[in-house]
């Protein structure tokens, strides 16, 4: 894939929920290496949208393409799309009957189809990435939230994924604990990694993010570098979102 | 009321002559009756109708019926049908302790599948959309998430379940079968002495409640390893 064809692209993109509209028209492009950035008050479509992206969610309208690949009823193979998107949730959803290393290494088996020895070199190589290797033989409740969600970071890097979804990753940590999430994060961006974060931690945003999106009631209302975004927002709802979040 | 211990010292060697059979009717019956339950279970959850449907009237009939009626129809009736005395499995519906396992297969099969199945819905969802963010087919999914994971949360229901069948095989001495029921039975109406032999019968089923009990408490806490904080 060469570096200037989108990596992600979404056309006209709705989804509902019985009467309820989460997406409504969502233009989406994001090219490779870029580091983007989604707030908006809850309920405003959010982890929607990035769920529809590896099809956690089937979107109802519009088109959704990952690469060359769109993602349609009829694809054939939607598991090898997911290998290329790593996601990672607010409730980190690591598998509690694995040790930390097993947890690493079952998609690298089963997906990937790679040896054992293999798997566990890689799931090694990630662990110290997020800087939690002595914690490998343990299992996720055994560690700390920030812990865990490193560990659910490592899980999605060691399917060598080309883009990584956040859906609130610190969100569900204590407040002691969100720095650690946050800087493994930045490093990850540092290397390059495409990523797509829901997240209200503006001060990530601001060192780390290209694009800021805000969303409310399933649309994108402005996207701007977060410079721009946070100092001049065009919006009404963006500038009162805002002032919500920052006034503290 | 005199209490005859001699004749207790008398008849317990006896009666645990049957627990070889009760042992045989419990082990079969429960092999039987998970894999019975497995398939129901896996039908109910389909979510296809024509799968989940049947699956749901099983299990309705049968728990909706004494397992008495239950043994005594397959005992009673089966014989009577051309196509079971023409068909292979004659020789199973022929014998009494055949008729015996397939009724306590049947019945156990409809209780546990809606206890495999509590489990399974027990399974964390946002857990499962980790695997299928990651690529896991669903049947992987299946297999090396919710398996594991569900049949923790199964368990205390099930050894509950696995006890009660125990029980119930007594009732295969309806059926002309010596088990431990069977044999207490018989020395009771040679001796006349119900108080002795029946009480005595209780303890040996107590002692054999406890022991799956032990055994079920055991594997609990190996299935539970990664659920302690404490490693």
């Amino acid at each position: 894939m060469t570096s200037d064809a989108p990596l992600i692209r979404m056309q006209a993109v709705g989804k509902r929920f019985g009467n309820f509209q989460a997406l409504a028209n969502i233009d989406l492009t994001v090219t490779s290496g870029e580091r983007i950035v989604v707030c908006g008050p809850s309920g405003s479509g959010k982890s929607t949208l990035i769920r529809c992206i590896n099809r956690l969610e089937k979107h109802d309208a519009g088109r959704i393409f990952i690469g060359q690949t769109e993602l349609t009823d009829a694809m054939e193979d939607l598991n090898a799309v997911r290998r290329e998107v790593g996601m990672v949730f607010q409730s980190f959803n690591l598998f509690p009957h694995m040790t930390v290393l097993k947890n690493l290494m079952l998609a690298q088996r089963l997906v990937r189809k790679i040896t054992r020895q293999e798997a566990q070199d890689i799931a090694m190589h990630y662990l110290e990435r997020v800087r939690i290797p002595e914690q490998a033989k343990k299992y996720p409740i055994q560690l700390s939230g920030g812990q865990q969600q490193r560990v659910a970071i490592a899980r999605a890097l060691c399917m060598k994924p080309q883009v990584m979804l956040f859906d609130e990753p610190t969100s569900a940590l204590d407040p002691e604990m969100i720095h650690e999430v946050l800087d493994v994060m930045v490093d990850l961006a540092k290397d390059g990694m495409t990523m797509i974060c829901v997240t209200h931690e503006m001060g990530f945003a601001r060192s780390v993010a290209d694009r800021v999106i805000f969303m409310d009631e399933g649309r994108i209302l402005e996207q701007a570098p977060p410079l721009d975004f946070f100092q001049n927002p065009r919006r009404g709802r963006t500038k009162q979102f805002l002032s919500q979040i920052l006034q503290h | 009321m005199s209490f005859d211990t001699a004749l207790i010292v008398e008849s317990l060697p006896k009666m645990l002559m049957g627990i070889g059979l009760t042992f045989q009717l419990l082990v079969l019956s429960a092999v039987f009756g998970l894999i019975l339950a497995t398939l129901l279970m896996l039908m109910r959850i389909s979510g296809k109708w024509w799968l989940s449907w049947p699956a749901q009237v099983y299990i309705y009939v049968f728990r909706g019926t004494p397992i008495l009626v239950q043994i005594f129809i397959v005992y009673y009736g089966f014989p009577q049908l051309e196509v079971i005395r023409e068909s292979v499995l004659w020789p199973v519906f022929r014998e009494p302790f055949g008729c015996a396992v397939f009724a306590l297969s049947l019945n156990a099969g409809a209780y546990v599948s809606e206890i495999l199945r509590g489990g399974v819905l027990g399974v964390d969802r946002g857990m499962l959309e980790a695997g299928e963010a990651l690529g896991l087919s669903k049947t992987q999914r299946f297999v090396y998430l919710t398996t594991p994971i569900a049949t923790r949360l199964a368990l205390p229901a099930y050894g509950n379940d696995i006890i009660s069948l125990l029980k119930s095989t007594a009732l295969a001495s309806t059926i002309t079968l010596m088990e431990m029921t069977g044999i207490a039975r018989t020395i009771v109406a040679q001796t006349y002495a119900p108080y002795e032999i029946f009480i005595s019968l209780a303890i040996v089923y107590m002692v054999l409640t406890f022991l799956i009990q032990k055994l079920v408490a055991r594997i609990e806490r190996h299935l539970g390893r990664y659920t302690l904080k404490e490693g």
